[in-house]
């Protein structure tokens, strides 16, 4: 496999702030890199820097082959960017914005045709053809803006929290159709917030203010030595009262670390600790009814464990 | 290096097509402005609403007071009884010249004395008070002489003419008709107005929704996309001059001395100018908000400080100067020049130099920031 995006060294000042600091990673083709990371901690930047919006403080990156900083109009070429905020002309008809695009990026004559026809058959939008952009759903405008950040057939594109406050079901599809792409052979550059998402990712980063923390395939990021100790082990717990549990297991001094996952408790303990002494514990606060599993950790028991790390006194330090 | 032209302009057309308030506004407002402005502001003093309390039975007061409505600028509306009730119409607004004749004015005109009439100006609005004060005096004074010849004539003098007569012509505009100095100046302010606010609109609009950015990941070039959102306003900008040229010419009645052509290549110049501006406050403004305010700026000494409304050569020094950075001020002077004077372009010569001037470097300037907030 050959290699999409190489960063090295990456570094984005604005002013005192350091926005994005010593990045270094790579990106192969046809993969789908999911990057995580509080809000603020730097995502955006980072792909602002990646097609050449804004221009490194130091560092280097290529993508597609290209230097960022020199070779940005070949760049530009090579790839799609779909942004956080639905950025397409609403008073334009979702034909006239494909359009638009297709003729800002020069495509002619048969090539023009074939292209425009691809993108609104890829993503399904064709019976809204005529309708304005702004009239659509939120789904839906994402599926124009994909149509619009593919009608040139980049090898690369690049999605800024695509499915932020869309509806599960546009989600899903929205993400059936990021597959297909990567089958194609596109790399995929998706920043999001969802766990289920990173999920499916072939291999995700995370980055924490403004630094990259980790980053790898889910399944290695969860064998990672400071998420799976050697002498300790994950467990799950469901029973009732999760919130009163929790907090009295928190205190347990054979659990290490402890957060409610869905219904039940996803806990860290010493290995040497037995599973039993959970029950114990329980039944001390009048919970008798517990399931207690051995279970592999989450990618977010991996990102809220490493963050803790990183932050030091153990608290996830927010700039929203 | 102008990549993308074609398809930003053809996109800002269907966009501006799309929103046809926004349109017809752009082509109304300023034929509405015209109206207002054009019929509102008038200093030709008229029919000034006036009250008078004749204390004198004669022949002769009822004369004096045909000769102050003869002017056409008196207009008694009122008959008062008592200087209380002369006051009292003007306090209220009523009236704004209050004239008295006294009981013995016939009298005194009649054995040879000095007769005294007592002419009340309402002070608070200037032009009507200069007007009134030079017209009353006017009055008397062709009154008094009118007699005098009479007299002289009695004593069997030669000459019954006036020893001095002063003949002044006015050159142009001789019916000094504002409207004929109003109007021109007007349509440098509107189209100055218009198109500066329109331009900055049009680009800030796309940074605040977020479309400058997806347009800045393709490779569409500054010059490209500078000059596709600059071009459709511009046309605007020429239709409307047309549209208000001919308001002036056929509803304002303005004849234009000069050359129309020379004026629609001067008013296109101008427009550059006024694009230019609009261009370098959106590389500045973040939202339109902002750019309104920052509008505003340019707007206002451009309708003070440019000889729409005050002369500039009674300007203290450092407005004159602030006035004289404005390009409406020299676009002023031409389409001035133009209309009324008949001034050819040999006579314009140094307005239009300085507006190239300005043109060039506000364009170059605008275009550099342009570039160099997009790259």
């Amino acid at each position: 496999m050959s290699v999409a995006i190489e960063i090295n060294g990456l570094t984005k000042k604005f002013g005192e702030v350091t926005a994005v600091d010593g990045l270094s990673f790579s990106v192969e083709s046809g993969e789908i890199f999911g990057f995580l990371g509080p809000n603020g901690s730097g995502k955006s930047t980072l792909i602002k820097l990646l097609c050449g919006l804004i221009s490194p403080t130091a560092g280097s990156a290529r993508v597609a082959g290209f230097d960022v900083l020199r070779q940005t109009d070949n760049v530009r070429q090579t790839i799609g960017y779909m942004s956080q905020q639905f950025s397409l002309y609403q008073d334009l008809t979702v034909w006239e914005n494909v359009n638009f695009y297709a003729h800002v990026y020069g495509l002619k004559g048969e090539k023009l045709h074939r292209r425009r026809d691809a993108v609104i058959e890829l993503t399904h939008i064709g019976p809204f053809r005529d309708r304005r952009a702004g009239q659509l759903s939120g789904g839906w405008k994402q599926r124009l803006a994909l149509s619009c950040a593919l009608v040139h057939e980049p090898q690369i594109i690049f999605l800024d929290e695509p499915t932020a406050g869309i509806d599960p079901v546009a989600r899903r599809e929205l993400w059936d159709l990021f597959f297909q792409l990567s089958s194609e052979g596109i790399t995929l550059f998706v920043t999001t917030h969802y766990m289920d998402e990173a999920e499916r990712c072939s291999r995700v980063g995370y980055i924490f203010n403004s630094k990259l923390i980790t980053y790898g395939a889910p399944d290695e990021l969860k064998q990672l030595p400071d998420v799976r100790p050697a002498d300790a082990k994950w467990v799950e717990v469901t029973c009732p009262n999760t919130t009163i549990a929790l907090s009295e297991l928190k205190r347990a001094p054979y659990v290490r670390d402890a957060t409610i996952f869905g219904q039940s408790i996803h806990l860290l303990m010493d290995a040497s600790a037995p599973l039993d002494r959970i029950k114990t514990t329980l039944e001390q606060i009048g919970i008798r009814e517990a399931e207690i599993t051995p279970a592999r950790p989450s990618l977010e028991d991996v990102f809220v464990t490493l963050t803790k790390r990183y932050a030091g006194n153990g608290r996830v330090m927010r700039e929203t | 290096m102008f990549r993308g032209f074609r398809s930003v302009f053809y996109k800002e057309v269907i966009q501006i097509s799309r929103d046809p308030l926004t349109l017809a506004l752009m082509l109304l407002v300023p034929m509405i402005q015209l109206m207002v402005f054009g019929y509102a502001i008038n200093t030709d003093v008229r029919n000034i609403k006036t009250a008078v309390y004749n204390l004198d039975p004669g022949p002769q007061s009822r004369d004096l007071l045909h000769a102050f409505e003869n002017t056409d600028y008196f207009q008694i509306v009122r008959y008062v009884e008592s200087d209380e009730e002369l006051n009292k119409s003007i306090v209220t607004g009523r009236v704004k010249v209050g004239i008295k004749i006294p009981p013995d004015y016939s009298d005194r005109l009649l054995t040879g004395r000095q007769a005294t009439v007592l002419v009340l100006i309402d002070g608070s609005d200037s032009s009507i008070a200069t007007q009134s004060l030079q017209v009353s005096s006017q009055v008397g004074l062709t009154e008094s002489l009118e007699r005098l010849t009479t007299v002289l004539q009695n004593l069997q003098s030669r000459t019954s003419q006036l020893p001095i007569e002063v003949r002044p012509k006015m050159l142009f505009n001789p019916d000094s008709r504002s409207a004929n100095f109003m109007v021109p100046g007007l349509i440098a302010v509107i189209l100055q107005i218009i198109t500066t606010l329109l331009t900055a609109f049009s680009i800030v609009r796309e940074r605040e929704r977020g479309t400058l950015e997806q347009l800045l990941v393709t490779p569409v070039r500054p010059f490209g996309l500078m000059l596709g959102k600059l071009v459709p306003y511009g046309l605007i900008g020429i239709v409307e001059t047309f549209t208000v040229l001919t308001v002036m010419r056929l509803i304002f009645d303005v004849p234009i001395n000069g050359s129309l052509l020379l004026l629609i290549c001067l008013s296109i110049l101008f427009l550059f100018t006024a694009l230019a501006i609009g261009l370098l406050i959106s590389t500045k403004a973040q939202s339109q908000m902002q750019a309104l305010q920052l509008a505003w700026l340019i707007m206002l000494p451009s309708v003070l400080l440019s000889g729409f409304m005050f002369p500039r050569d009674s300007m203290p020094v450092v407005m004159r100067v602030i006035g004289y950075l404005v390009p409406a001020t020299h676009f002023m002077e031409i389409i001035r020049g133009i209309v009324l004077r008949g001034a050819t372009l040999v006579d314009l010569l140094p307005e239009v130099l300085t507006l190239v001037a300005m043109g060039i470097v506000l364009l170059v300037l605008s275009a550099f920031r342009f570039r160099r907030k997009l790259a």
